[in-house]
């Protein structure tokens, strides 16, 4: 049953309201709470293990496929499988997510590994969210580890956009691409931290086929004690061009560690890499405040830009 | 109307104290183009900053329709109707040209023709820009530009404009001294521009010389031009010594 809590969680990662047209699942706490297939889209779940199997059939175009999964229980912890399987000559978008209520004193967890195997001349668009919240005065720690692995088949194209709202305390992810001939991934990450959360962003993008293009965009905040890493790397093992930019913007006491790094093993590798870490600029609050906008108004509309 | 009390400005350096304003007084009625103009290093800007609350004088008050603004910060001044065109216009990431506008505007929501048409009297076409972030693929001049934009979506009754001309090309720099003559001639707003250009300064309906800290000179075009000419060829001997030779 989804209550108003869940259908809040629900419209914050997946901008889901009321019924949604398309192939859907929803997990909630561990359970499948509404799953529906549709003509050229199949969700079945796994027999083996946790998690669900999404088939698109080859040639399907226009269609959304919807996976949310929230979390209402404290204490619950999960670890997921969800495979896509995604034929050639698709044209489809994928909306992940996860949602967090934590009502009580108990760690909730979720760890997702989510495998694309995606087809040739594909275009895919492939959105995450994750959010966390508790109930007043409850202290349970919202985790979230998501793992995401993708097989870039050629000609294809993959925009995925992945996205930490607010309230994780701790998170562990890592994104990899193997990309085959001809093929483009853009990857935008963004992530706030406060408080004394913790993230750790690992990204591997293999530009394995001539002519394959990857870049990752990378924006964060952290506010407060949080703490951010960032190791974002790309390989160039073919003529290939790659880009990954990393920008974040630190606050109170928090700490901040980007790595970027490339790797060519082709000398027609084109590849560039460029990290910023910095406090929001002194004339940026200034200039908002010219306009009106109170220092408070000015900062938030900085942050609310910067990770838009 | 805007009215300067003995303005001073003193800061520390290494060496002692160093007075950058020293005892300006001044008053702009309403529906004037005022140009501060005067040498690097005189003054301009930092009178400029102290009106918009940018920085604090250290002596002096300033009034603004008779109220007194001195210990208002940019924000409440900003409410008051008194904007500010940046000389180098900070860049924001994940903020677009119409973000940008929008917040310039207010409560109003910006129609896009409005846009349009702030962008156009910048020399900048609305499709190209609208949606493009206001970040490092901006070149320098058209940051500018879009400041300059900012500042007539503000319509604002007390503009300030610092150096509108610096890093803009010469057809945009056309397109902008019109707009500068069609605010003048609707006489919509007050307008305090910082600059060294001929075309600027001859808008003017006054011009005020700012020179050590000090007002050096004031009066029409008519008046001070000529005291500008003589200044700026007095001050290079290179150049006095041809004047001469000719």
């Amino acid at each position: 049953m989804i209550t108003d809590i869940d259908a809040k969680l629900l419209e914050k990662i997946a901008d889901l309201t009321g019924k949604p047209v398309g192939a859907i699942n929803i997990r909630k706490d561990s359970g499948c709470e509404a799953r529906q297939s549709t003509e050229h889209i199949e969700i079945t779940g796994k027999t083996d293990k946790p998690g669900i199997d999404i088939r698109i059939k080859p040639g399907t175009r226009g269609e959304k496929c919807y996976i949310p999964v929230i979390i209402s229980k404290t204490g619950l912890t999960e670890m997921v499988y969800n495979d896509f399987f995604v034929g050639d000559d698709c044209d489809v978008e994928i909306v992940a997510g996860c949602g967090i209520h934590n009502s009580g004193c108990d760690e909730s967890r979720h760890d997702g590994v989510h495998t694309f195997y995606i087809g040739k001349n594909c275009r895919v668009k492939y959105a995450e969210k994750h959010y966390g919240e508790n109930d007043p005065d409850q202290t349970g720690k919202n985790v979230m580890n998501p793992q995401t692995v993708v097989y870039l088949g050629e000609g294809s194209t993959m925009e995925m956009e992945t996205v930490q709202i607010r309230g994780i305390d701790s998170t562990k992810r890592f994104t990899k691409f193997v990309c085959e001939a001809g093929s483009e991934v853009v990857v935008t990450e963004r992530l706030l931290t406060h408080g004394r959360q913790i993230a750790e962003s690992e990204m591997e993008i293999e530009l394995n086929g001539a002519d394959a293009k990857g870049r990752v965009i990378s924006r964060s905040v952290a506010q407060d004690e949080s703490e951010q890493v960032f190791y974002p790397r790309m390989v160039g093992n073919a003529q290939c061009f790659g880009h990954v930019q990393c920008d974040s913007i630190i606050m109170g006491n928090a700490k901040v560690k980007s790595i970027p790094a490339i790797a060519a093993n082709c000398t027609d590798a084109q590849l560039i890499h460029e990290a910023a870490i910095g406090k929001i600029a002194g004339d940026q609050l200034l200039k908002l405040e010219t306009l009106g906008l109170s220092p408070e108004e000015a900062e938030e509309t900085i942050l609310k830009g910067f990770l838009a | 109307m805007l009215e300067l009390k003995h303005i001073s400005y003193r800061v520390s350096t290494p060496e002692g104290e160093m007075d950058i304003l020293k005892d300006i007084s001044l008053t702009i009625p309403d529906e004037k183009l005022v140009v501060f103009t005067g040498p690097n290093g005189g003054g301009k800007t930092t009178l400029a900053r102290i009106i918009m609350g940018l920085a604090q004088p250290t002596a002096g008050q300033i009034l603004y329709d008779g109220q007194d603004i001195t210990e208002l910060d940019i924000t409440e001044r900003a409410r008051l109707g008194i904007s500010y065109g940046f000389q180098q216009p900070p860049r924001f990431k994940g903020i677009t040209v119409q973000d940008l506008l929008q917040l310039a505007a207010g409560q109003n929501k910006l129609s896009k023709d409005r846009c349009c048409n702030y962008l156009t009297n910048v020399g900048l076409c609305a499709n190209d820009y609208l949606d493009r972030e206001v970040d490092v693929s901006l070149s320098g001049g058209e940051v500018k530009r879009i400041e300059i934009a900012t500042i007539l979506a503000r319509n604002s009754k007390l503009m300030i404009f610092d150096e509108p001309e610096a890093g803009i090309d010469l057809w945009s720099f056309a397109r902008l001294t019109e707009t500068f003559e069609q605010i003048h001639a609707k006489h919509s707003a007050t307008m305090v521009i910082i600059s060294h250009q001929e075309r600027i300064i001859r808008l003017a309906d006054e011009i005020i010389v700012v020179a050590g800290g000090q007002i050096a000179h004031r009066g029409t075009t008519e008046e001070i031009f000529p005291l500008i000419l003589a200044d700026t060829l007095g001050s290079c001997p290179v150049m006095t010594r041809k004047e001469t030779a000719q």
